[in-house]
């Protein structure tokens, strides 16, 4: 099992949740306010397809154990997707009301007031089966996709573990994310949730060849959810600098209360949701300015439309067309970063614009270009068929071309949300539970 | 250049059987007017009315005394209360009419009164009232808790024959206008309202409060409201009851043996509640409910908003359009079978909520369809898909958050119209029987209309089509 974790009080001061929860009675105002659509366009867009109106309704009816079981029937970790999930272009995205009179319900926070009063409450959740199956799943990750379907398969009755190489469980929930949206406690609580239905976890990396072997033999089905692998490198002069830290590794770091000090300049490179929850978070550890680097323009960028509106809000100065050619350094100090600004030429190829250099005095540099897909990990399972460094699925059932492995996650689909990952997972889980009953109906 | 023509105000000038008050929103007999200062308020606020809490031997009440449904967040959309007449001695209440007429004499006060069922203590009782300046009276045979239980309020109102023998001893000294106010606890509210005119009231009132038991407490079990871990049936009001008030005024407002001049009670809180009420003949209403949960105040919009409408419709005064609504109430059997309504949704106006196609398929006739995209199987018997084919099928597919680079939306099947087209309902008009329910449950103002279909028939009532068919029936019969 893994180790008990204590948040750091200081993170926890500096980083007030965006979302606030509801007050009882304001959540029931807001569930009363739900139109109840018939099949909802909101459930269509959740990607675990939760059923919005239906656990809204509960809300609304005082049934807020009813509300919580609707919700972890479809998305498992229904409250850390409550926090982090984009609801702006999911469910909330797809909201009548936006048609109506404009706002949309507060689903995401509806969702986390049914799943705050259940884990309060201590309450359990009822399994799919009453039957002890004996086959065992390997899940190898501990992050959503992995525990998507290690709880699934559990509460059919299967014998799950889970393994994971990082001493805290959850993955990028409890590692990857703004701690103003999920705070690493809240991950951890969801994981031990998750132990507490039967699912087995255990701290070993599996990475070699020999490691797959030792699982193959032990273990009836494996499950995939590796996820991606390290950051991107910026590979320019002077990035081997201690203060050139990557987003994630950054972020990990102080979400389990390290490396508080940022200094006072702050500069990230990359205009990804990962880059602005990044430069948010230096802002908030005492950063005076913080700088977002990005090679192309602003309507090119790959964050959200209100992570992007966030950071403007935390203060967070966007440079366009600029990308970092050198890091500089005072004696041991990083002293600035050297940027120069690009032009897409017709080819759209981006070209160094001459003499057109400048300096951001840096204290602290972010790289957040991207994940590099786990190749060396992925290429050591038999026939396992890998595109662009993705492992290819069926997408209905999460199968691989070895037919003993399912994968999910950002492994599969490049990086995505977290609820996609759940998505899979749980797929993946009806695909492996699918495969188990044909060969139990066929030997017996 | 525009005409301006300067309009006077439309009057709001009332008169119930002879009580004159500047409006017609009186405050009914209850907490509201329970004594003189209240009163004196109410009025300053701009009420024409009041109707005095009733008065007769002091009682002693309970605490609690009220509970209420709320509905959809919203509170109090009925209220229940178990509170008995006045608990002040009667000399206080008619010392206090003394001294609220003095100051407010174009104002109607109402003495509401309740005594035990003996000629000499209502005679007593009017006269003091009389003396003490009331406008009028108000007898109150129709408080359905605790005072029934001592053979007073529903008690007399739920027997014709003492209700008509009380009103004509108080008759008998009478000099102001004598009101009954009618309990709906009967089987037939006319029945004691032509006691009453037997009797020779001069007006009455209704409705007054239903016999209800709100609810309980599930974790106590105790009904509400609570009195020391037991309850009691009390009377309902608010707007949950306006529609039973609306259908006992027209019963009594049609029936030639019931109609006096009426003042309207029943879940009135708005100018609108209260035109409804003036349409269906009364001449007065009174409000209670909506007082206790807002205020006096609420009495401007009930006068501003009559006004504009009477003014957008061309009322001068409320009696032009007082019972205008009465001959459009009729029976079922006069109702024309030939009319044929169509429902019509306006693909610009839907939000896609699909409110109208479940309520459909479950609460009525399965013609609204979700196919303009998939297609509807057309032909004389047409085969859809059941509501949960059509959730099945979307929860079985596969969904992914759209990533702005990536996922620029495949609007192929959008449609013209704000809502995907997939989302919009279809009316199957041959199928459609005119019910109004999609219309019902439909929340977008003018999205779903229903619209008249010419059969090319005249009108003909189903006790037209009876003695026509038995007609029939006979010459058929003639002819063997």
């Amino acid at each position: 099992m893994h180790e008990a974790f204590h948040p750091n009080p200081e993170i926890a001061r500096r980083f007030e949740e965006l979302h606030p929860a509801f007050a009882p009675q304001a959540a029931v105002v807001e569930a009363n306010r739900c139109l109840n659509c018939f099949d909802a366009p909101c459930t269509a867009a959740c990607p675990t397809h939760i059923d919005v109106p239906r656990f809204i309704k509960k809300i609304a009816s005082g049934n807020l154990r009813g509300s919580a079981a609707t919700i972890l029937d479809a998305n498992i970790l229904g409250a850390s997707c409550s926090r982090v999930c984009p609801v702006a272009v999911l469910c909330e995205g797809a909201c009548v009301m936006h048609r109506y009179n404009e706002q949309p319900i507060e689903i995401g926070r509806l969702q986390r007031h049914a799943m705050e009063d259940f884990y309060k409450s201590g309450a359990t959740l009822a399994r799919k089966s009453s039957e002890e199956r004996i086959e065992k799943i390997a899940c190898i990750g501990a992050g959503p996709a992995s525990l998507a379907c290690a709880a699934e398969l559990r509460l059919r009755g299967f014998q799950v573990t889970v393994f994971d190489r990082q001493p805290l469980p959850g993955g990028l929930n409890t590692y990857g994310v703004a701690e103003y949206k999920l705070r690493a406690v809240d991950s951890v609580r969801e994981v031990e949730f998750i132990g507490s239905l039967g699912v087995v976890f255990e701290v070993r990396e599996i990475g070699t060849a020999g490691d797959i072997a030792l699982l193959e033999r032990e273990f009836d089905m494996i499950f995939i959810g590796v996820g991606l692998g390290a950051m991107r490198r910026l590979g320019i002069p002077g990035d081997d600098h201690p203060a050139v830290v990557d987003a994630l590794k950054f972020i990990a770091s102080y979400k389990t209360g390290e490396a508080i000090s940022v200094g006072s300049k702050v500069v990230v490179v990359g205009a990804g949701n990962t880059a602005i929850d990044a430069a948010n978070a230096a802002k908030r550890l005492g950063a005076d300015e913080v700088h977002i680097l990005y090679r192309r323009d602003e309507e090119s960028i790959s964050a959200f439309g209100f992570e992007y509106d966030h950071a403007k809000q935390e203060g967070v100065r966007f440079h366009w067309r600029t990308v970092p050619i050198a890091v500089h350094r005072e004696g041991q100090k990083l002293s600035s970063v050297e940027c120069a600004v690009v032009d897409a030429g017709v080819d759209g190829e981006l070209r160094v614009i001459s003499d057109s250099s400048f300096h951001l005095q840096c204290d602290l540099l972010i790289p957040a270009i991207g994940q590099s897909a786990l190749l060396e990990t992925l290429s050591q399972f038999r026939d396992l068929q890998l595109e662009s460094g993705r492992v290819v699925i069926d997408r209905a059932t999460g199968q691989t071309t070895n037919p003993k492995y399912f994968a999910g996650g950002d492994c599969v689909n490049g990086g995505r949300e977290v609820v996609d990952a759940v998505a899979d997972g749980k797929r993946a889980a009806l695909g492996i539970a699918a495969v188990l009953a044909s060969v139990e109906a066929m030997y017996g | 250049m525009a005409d301006f023509v300067i309009h006077a105000p439309p009057s709001l000038a009332a008169n119930t059987a002879g009580i004159h008050s500047p409006n017609p929103f009186w405050l009914a007999s209850a907490p509201p007017t329970n004594c003189g200062e209240q009163v004196m308020r109410a009025f300053d606020a701009g009420w024409g009315g009041a109707v005095w809490k009733t008065i007769g031997e002091p009682i002693v009440n309970v605490s609690s005394r009220y509970s209420s449904i709320d509905w959809n967040g919203q509170r109090m959309m009925g209220l229940n209360n178990i509170e008995l007449i006045s608990d002040r001695p009667i000399e206080v209440n008619l010392r206090e009419i003394a001294e609220v007429k003095k100051l407010y004499p174009k104002h109607a006060v109402i003495a509401s009164l309740m005594v035990e069922s003996k000629r000499e203590s209502w005679h007593t009782i009017v006269k003091q009232s009389e003396d003490a300046g009331a406008d009028g009276l108000e007898l109150n045979f129709g408080c359905p808790h605790g005072m029934s239980e001592r053979g007073m309020g529903s008690a007399v109102g739920q027997v014709p024959e003492y209700a008509e023998m009380i009103t004509s001893w108080v008759k008998e000294v009478a000099r102001t206008p004598v009101l009954v106010k009618l309990t709906p606890n009967i089987s037939d509210i006319r029945a004691v309202a032509r006691a009453a005119k037997r009797g020779g009231a001069d007006g009455l009132s209704a409705i007054n409060t239903i016999n209800s038991i709100t609810g309980i407490d599930l974790d106590t079990f105790v009904p509400r409201p609570n009195v020391d871990g037991a309850s009691s049936h009390g009377g309902y009001c608010g707007p949950a009851v306006k529609p039973i008030a609306l259908n006992m005024v027209q019963q009594v407002m049609s029936d030639l043996g019931s109609a006096l001049p009426l003042s309207g009670i029943g879940g009135i809180a708005t100018w609108r509640d209260a035109a409804e009420f003036f349409l269906l003949g009364c001449t007065s209403v009174q409000v209670c409910t909506a007082a206790m949960h807002f205020g006096y105040r609420i009495v401007e919009d009930l006068i501003d908003g009559l006004e504009n409408w009477m003014r957008e419709k061309g009322f001068s005064s409320l009696e032009e359009f007082r019972g205008l609504s009465l001959p459009r109430v009729t029976e079922w059997k006069h109702l024309n079978l030939n009319y044929k309504i169509v429902a019509r949704i306006h693909e610009d106006k839907c939000i896609g909520c699909d409110l109208c196609y479940t309520a459909c398929w479950d609460g009525a006739h399965q013609c609204i369809h979700l196919d303009r995209v998939s297609g509807p199987v057309d032909g004389h018997v047409e085969v859809h898909a059941k509501p949960a084919q059509i959730e099945a099928a979307n929860r079985a597919a596969i969904t992914v958050t759209p990533i702005p680079k990536l996922d620029r939306g495949n609007a192929s099947d959008h449609g013209p119209y704000a809502t995907p087209l997939a989302r919009i309902p279809r009316v199957d008009e041959t199928e459609c029987v005119g019910c109004n329910l999609c219309s019902l449950v439909c929340p977008v103002e003018g999205c779903i209309t229903m619209e008249q279909i010419d059969l090319g028939l005249p009108p003909q009532s189903w006790e037209q089509r009876a003695a026509a068919q038995a007609t029939v029936a006979v010459t058929n019969a003639g002819g063997d």
